[in-house]
C-alpha cells in the first residue's frame, strides 16, 4: 500500500456525483496528449468517412457547419483518473453524418491530424452516443482540447474522443489504435475500468 | 572514493520508498529546500534526480520528478521546490508539508544529466532559474571530494530575489566562478545591463570551445534551447553539450 | 524533466518534457540507465541520447518522440501490474555499460 501524505488532497471530491470506480473529480481542463498539437485551419480542414469497399464520404468545415448541431452536456473521464463533469458542447451527431453510409462494417478506427488513432465498436458511435464536436462551453474548440474539431465519444474513457479528428476507417475487423497497441484496453468503458489489456 | 561517486546500485530495481520531512528552508521567497530522511539511501550522482509520489487519503496519488540539490550525505536528500500558483504538487511540498510527514520517493535515477567525479575536463553550469538546481549538486559534490576540476557558472534569474543559493554561491569555492545573468532587475551598481543570456555572456564568462569543456545547460525548455544553440554556434561539439528542460508537469 | 516542479500545463503549448523523465519509468524495468543510452530512431535514422527525446503525456502512458522528425521514438504504459514498452521506433539501442 502507499505512504499517504497527510494533508495532500489532490482534487477535492464532489460526495455529491457518482464517479466510476478509481476516478477523481477536477475542475480545470488538464491537457493531455501524445504528440505537439496540430495546427489545422478551418479552411484546410476536412472529415472523411472511409469505408470497408473504400467510398469516401468527405465534408469540409462549411458542409459541416451546415449539418443540424446538437448541444449535449456530458460527463468526461480519462484514464489518468481525473473526470470532469457537465462539460457544454456544440457539434454534429455522429448519426447525421453516417447517416446515408451505406457499410457492413463492425469496428472504426479513428484518425487525426498529427498520426494519432483509436479503434472502437462503430455501434458505439451510433444512437446519439457520439458527435463531431466543435464548440467547448460556448467557444471555438481550442487547439491544445482537439480544435478545430474533435471526437467526443464521453461513454468511453477520453482517449477515445480523439482530438483533432480528420476520419474514420470503416472496417469489418478491429484493429487496435494508438494506445490500444500499447497496453489501453481494447473497449475502455470507465464503469467496468478497463483501463488496460486484461482489465 | 567518496560516496559521490556510488551511483546507488547496479543490479537492485528501483522501488518506492517512504521518506519523512526533516527540515525545510527558505531559499527565496518561491523556493523551498526540503530535507529528507531517507534510511539506506546509497548515494547518487550529481545530476540525478528523484521521483516523488504523492497518494491522498482517498487513494488519488501523483508523481513528480525533482532534482537532487545537495550532495550525497548518508540517510538524507535535499530537494529545492520552486511553488507553481494553482500547481497540484507544489505548493503542497512548498508550504503545506509538516515535518515528520511522509512521501515516497524513488531514485537516484538518471545516469545522462550527470557529473562523474573521475571527469577531468573544465565544466560549464549554465543555470535559467531553478534549473540550477541539479548543478548545485555538481558544485557541491565538486566541494566535497576535493576536486580540481575549474567550473563555470552562468546564472540567468529575473532579479535578485529569485537566486537560489545565492550567500553559498557568493561564498564560492577555489576554481569555482560564478557569473549572474539578470533578465529584468540587477542589484545596485551592476555593470551588465539586465537582459536575456546572449553569446556575448557565454564568450566572455564560459569557457573557449578548444578548452573542450563539458556544458550542462538546465532552466525553462525555451532558454536550454537558446543556450544550447548558442553553445553550438560558439563551436562546442553537441557532444559535449547535455540539457535538462523543465516539463509541464501540472506544478 | 523538472527540477523543482516546473511550469503549470495551462496555457502552455506543445508542451512536453525531456527524455530525462524517463529514468525512473525505466528504472522499473531495467537495471542499466536507458536514458544514457543512444538510440537510433527508425524513421529518419538520426542518433540521440533517449534523455534528449521529447516526452509527451504522463503517467500511466509516455511517448517520446525523436526531436528530429518528431516521430515516436519508444512508448510506456504502466499499469498496476505490467509494463508494456514499445520500441518500434527504435532501431537500436546502445547502452553504455558500467565497468568499474
Amino acid at each position: 500500500m502507499p505512504i499517504v501524505s497527510r494533508g495532500f488532497h489532490g482534487r477535492k471530491p464532489d460526495p455529491g456525483r457518482k464517479l466510476p470506480p478509481g476516478q477523481y473529480e477536477t475542475f480545470d481542463f488538464p491537457v493531455l496528449s501524445a504528440g505537439p498539437t496540430p495546427r489545422v485551419s478551418r479552411d484546410d480542414w476536412t472529415f472523411t468517412v472511409t469505408t470497408e469497399s473504400g467510398t469516401r464520404h468527405q465534408w469540409d468545415w462549411g458542409r459541416l457547419m451546415a449539418l443540424p448541431a446538437e448541444h449535449p452536456t456530458v460527463d468526461l473521464h480519462c484514464v489518468t483518473k481525473w473526470s470532469k463533469f457537465d462539460t457544454h458542447w456544440e457539434g454534429v451527431s455522429l448519426d447525421v453524418l453516417l447517416e446515408d453510409v451505406e457499410t457492413e462494417a463492425e469496428f472504426a478506427l479513428v484518425h487525426s491530424y498529427g498520426g494519432y488513432t483509436t479503434n472502437l465498436p462503430l455501434e458505439d458511435l451510433l444512437d446519439g452516443k457520439a458527435w463531431i464536436a466543435y464548440r467547448y462551453d460556448g467557444e471555438e474548440l481550442a487547439a491544445e482540447h482537439g480544435g478545430p474539431a474533435r471526437l467526443l465519444v464521453p461513454h468511453l474513457y477520453l482517449w477515445k474522443s480523439a482530438k483533432w479528428v480528420s476520419g474514420i476507417q470503416l472496417m469489418l475487423e478491429d484493429e487496435p489504435g494508438f494506445w490500444e497497441s500499447a497496453g489501453y484496453h481494447e473497449y475502455g468503458d470507465p464503469w467496468r475500468e478497463q483501463r488496460y489489456q486484461g482489465d | 572514493m567518496a560516496r559521490a561517486a556510488v551511483s546507488g546500485r547496479l543490479a537492485a530495481r528501483l522501488r518506492w520508498q517512504a521518506a519523512a520531512l526533516v527540515e525545510r528552508r527558505e531559499e527565496s521567497p518561491t523556493a523551498r529546500t526540503l530535507v529528507f530522511d531517507l534510511p539506506g539511501w546509497a548515494g547518487h550522482l550529481p545530476g540525478q534526480h528523484v521521483d516523488v509520489r504523492l497518494t491522498a487519503e482517498d487513494g488519488y496519488s501523483t508523481q513528480r520528478s525533482y532534482s537532487i540539490a545537495s550532495a550525497p550525505d548518508a540517510d538524507r536528500v535535499e530537494l529545492t521546490v520552486q511553488r507553481v500558483p494553482d500547481g497540484e504538487v507544489s505548493p503542497y511540498l512548498a508550504d503545506d508539508l509538516r515535518v515528520g510527514d511522509a512521501v515516497e520517493i524513488r531514485g537516484p535515477v538518471g545516469g545522462w544529466f550527470v557529473w562523474r567525479p573521475e571527469q577531468a575536463e573544465p565544466v560549464l553550469l549554465v543555470a535559467g532559474g531553478s534549473g540550477v538546481v541539479p548543478l548545485m549538486s555538481m558544485i557541491r559534490v565538486r566541494d566535497m571530494i576535493g576536486s580540481r576540476v575549474p567550473f563555470r557558472l552562468l546564472y540567468s534569474v529575473r532579479d535578485p530575489a529569485d537566486r537560489l543559493y545565492g550567500p553559498e554561491l557568493d561564498r564560492g569555492a577555489p576554481g569555482l566562478d560564478t557569473t549572474w545573468v539578470y533578465t529584468r532587475g540587477t542589484p545596485d551598481g551592476w555593470t551588465r545591463p539586465a537582459g536575456r543570456l546572449t553569446p556575448d555572456d557565454l564568450v566572455r564568462w564560459g569557457w573557449p570551445a578548444d578548452f573542450e569543456p563539458t556544458c550542462y545547460v538546465c532552466g525553462p525548455t525555451g532558454f536550454v534551447e537558446a543556450a544550447a544553440g548558442m553553445l553550438v554556434a560558439l563551436g562546442h561539439h553537441p557532444d559535449r553539450i547535455r540539457t535538462e528542460r523543465f516539463g509541464p508537469s501540472g506544478g | 524533466m523538472d527540477p523543482t516542479g516546473g511550469t503549470a500545463a495551462d496555457g502552455v503549448q506543445d508542451a512536453y518534457q525531456d527524455g530525462n523523465v524517463l529514468a525512473g519509468p525505466l528504472s522499473e524495468i531495467f537495471a542499466v540507465d536507458l536514458t544514457a543510452a543512444m538510440s537510433r530512431c527508425a524513421h529518419c535514422d538520426s542518433t540521440g541520447a533517449v534523455a534528449t527525446l521529447r516526452v509527451y503525456g504522463r503517467p500511466p502512458a509516455l511517448v517520446a518522440r525523436c526531436p528530429s522528425c518528431g516521430e515516436v521514438v519508444l512508448r510506456i504504459v504502466r499499469s498496476p501490474t505490467n509494463t508494456w514498452l514499445d520500441l518500434r521506433g527504435t532501431v537500436t539501442l546502445n547502452i553504455p555499460m558500467d565497468t568499474r
